[in-house]
């Protein structure tokens, strides 16, 4: 699988953030993550330990939350919830039909713990 | 950059970020920064590097993906034989080992890369930044990147192509599109492949793959091939015809195009172009 690489990606927006923010500990990560991703909710959660450990995040609690499959009819306009092999529309059946949610692969937020040290030397 | 242009804000999330500011603090008095990016967009921002390139050379780059003996590599040897004359050709093989595949496509006369991963189950965009090192640019009308054998990992990682094209071959069995949505809704083209053994086989129905495709809302083409009996290539010829005409167009306007499946966020990002590639880049050679 390829949830690590993703978590390894994950880690490097994670350090980008905290470098930024001049966090000294990231004590929980908030993804978004649809169905059709490709992602596995539940192999993130076990290759984030790995991938996180050593770095400002280890330890930090990682939450998923998962996004809903939901689709726009481009035929009668209505949005209904899909399965992710079958994104017709809820109303009209119609298979042509636009994802609204679903895909997301998202870093959503950081809870952060900051420097003691203050920035003024 | 990504998190400044708001880029993967979706419908879904929007919410978030028009509420003004990314900043709050959580009730153990914490701070929660909103950061809304999307988990690859260091892939993405080599993958768009890649883009650029192959725009800049006026190239048409196409991810092929499949199962491991799809037919991916039989197809190119096909296309080669009888499209080489038409188009200049290079290829980007992926496999965990061996040279084999790049070996193959050498052996029709054209040039190419071998990526081997090691374990990597998929290719992505820096291994293909550093594959493009190897070939010169300026040579080539269509790359193919032919990428791991593996339907489930390719699909999620942006390499900087154009389009996406997933094969099916007919002993694969017809529900695979149901069974594996993730990879044929990204197709841009769905193969089916060598259906010179339909003659033999009777459980597989092109058209009840294809059904199967609709149904991921995908409205893209399906065509039915063999690469061993050149069974209806030339639909597959045209279209790439087709494809290669539609970059030059693109190139001459100044558009990017990415493969089907897009986030709305990327498409913002993909409409702005002028988008610098010199911070955090140390390129001290040339592409040619």
């Amino acid at each position: 699988m390829h949830e690590l690489a993703v978590c390894q990606g994950l880690m490097q927006q994670v350090d980008r953030v905290a470098e930024r923010e001049r966090a000294s500990r990231v004590t929980s990560v908030v993804l978004e993550i649809g169905p059709l991703s490709g992602v596995e909710a539940q192999l993130l959660k076990e290759a984030f330990p790995i991938a996180s450990a050593g770095s400002v995040a280890e330890g930090a609690e990682l939450l998923i939350e998962q996004a809903p499959i939901v689709v726009e009819c481009l035929q009668c306009g209505a949005r209904s919830e899909a399965k992710a092999n079958k994104l017709v529309c809820g109303q009209c059946g119609n298979w042509r039909t636009r994802l609204v949610s679903g895909e997301e692969m998202l870093l959503k937020s950081l809870e952060l713990e900051r420097r003691e040290s203050d920035d003024a030397a | 950059m990504c998190d400044t242009c708001g880029c993967n804000v979706t419908e879904g999330n929007r919410h978030l970020v028009e509420a003004g500011g990314k900043h709050a603090t959580t009730e153990s008095g914490k701070e929660a920064v909103t950061v809304l990016q999307n988990l690859l967009s260091e892939n993405d921002h080599t993958a768009a590097h890649n883009r650029e390139h192959f725009d800049s050379h006026n190239v048409l780059a196409i991810n092929l993906m499949s199962s491991p003996g799809s037919g991916k590599t039989a197809l190119l040897e096909a296309t080669i034989e009888r499209l080489g004359r038409e188009f200049r050709i290079a290829v980007v093989e992926g496999d965990l080992e061996t040279e084999n595949d790049a070996a193959r496509v050498r052996d029709k006369g054209v040039e190419a890369v071998q990526i081997t991963t090691g374990t990597a189950c998929h290719l992505d965009a820096h291994m293909v930044h550093q594959a493009l090192h190897q070939l010169n640019l300026d040579d080539v009308d269509i790359l193919f990147i032919e990428n791991v054998g593996n339907l489930v990992c390719p699909a999620s990682f942006d390499l900087g192509q154009h389009r996406n094209i997933t094969l099916l071959s007919v002993t694969e069995g017809d529900d695979k599109p149901a069974k594996y949505p993730v990879i044929f809704r990204a197709a841009d083209l769905m193969l089916v492949t060598k259906s010179d053994l339909l003659a033999v086989l009777d459980d597989f129905d092109p058209h009840k793959a294809e059904h199967h495709l609709r149904h991921l809302a995908s409205d893209v083409q399906c065509i039915t091939l063999s690469a061993k009996t050149a069974d209806n290539l030339e639909s597959w010829f045209d279209w790439l015809r087709d494809e290669v005409l539609a970059q030059e167009e693109r190139v001459a306007r100044g558009l990017v195009q990415k493969p089907r499946v897009q986030p709305d966020g990327a498409q913002m990002h993909a409409q702005q172009r002028g988008h610098a590639h010199d911070h955090h880049h140390r390129h001290d050679h040339t592409h040619s």
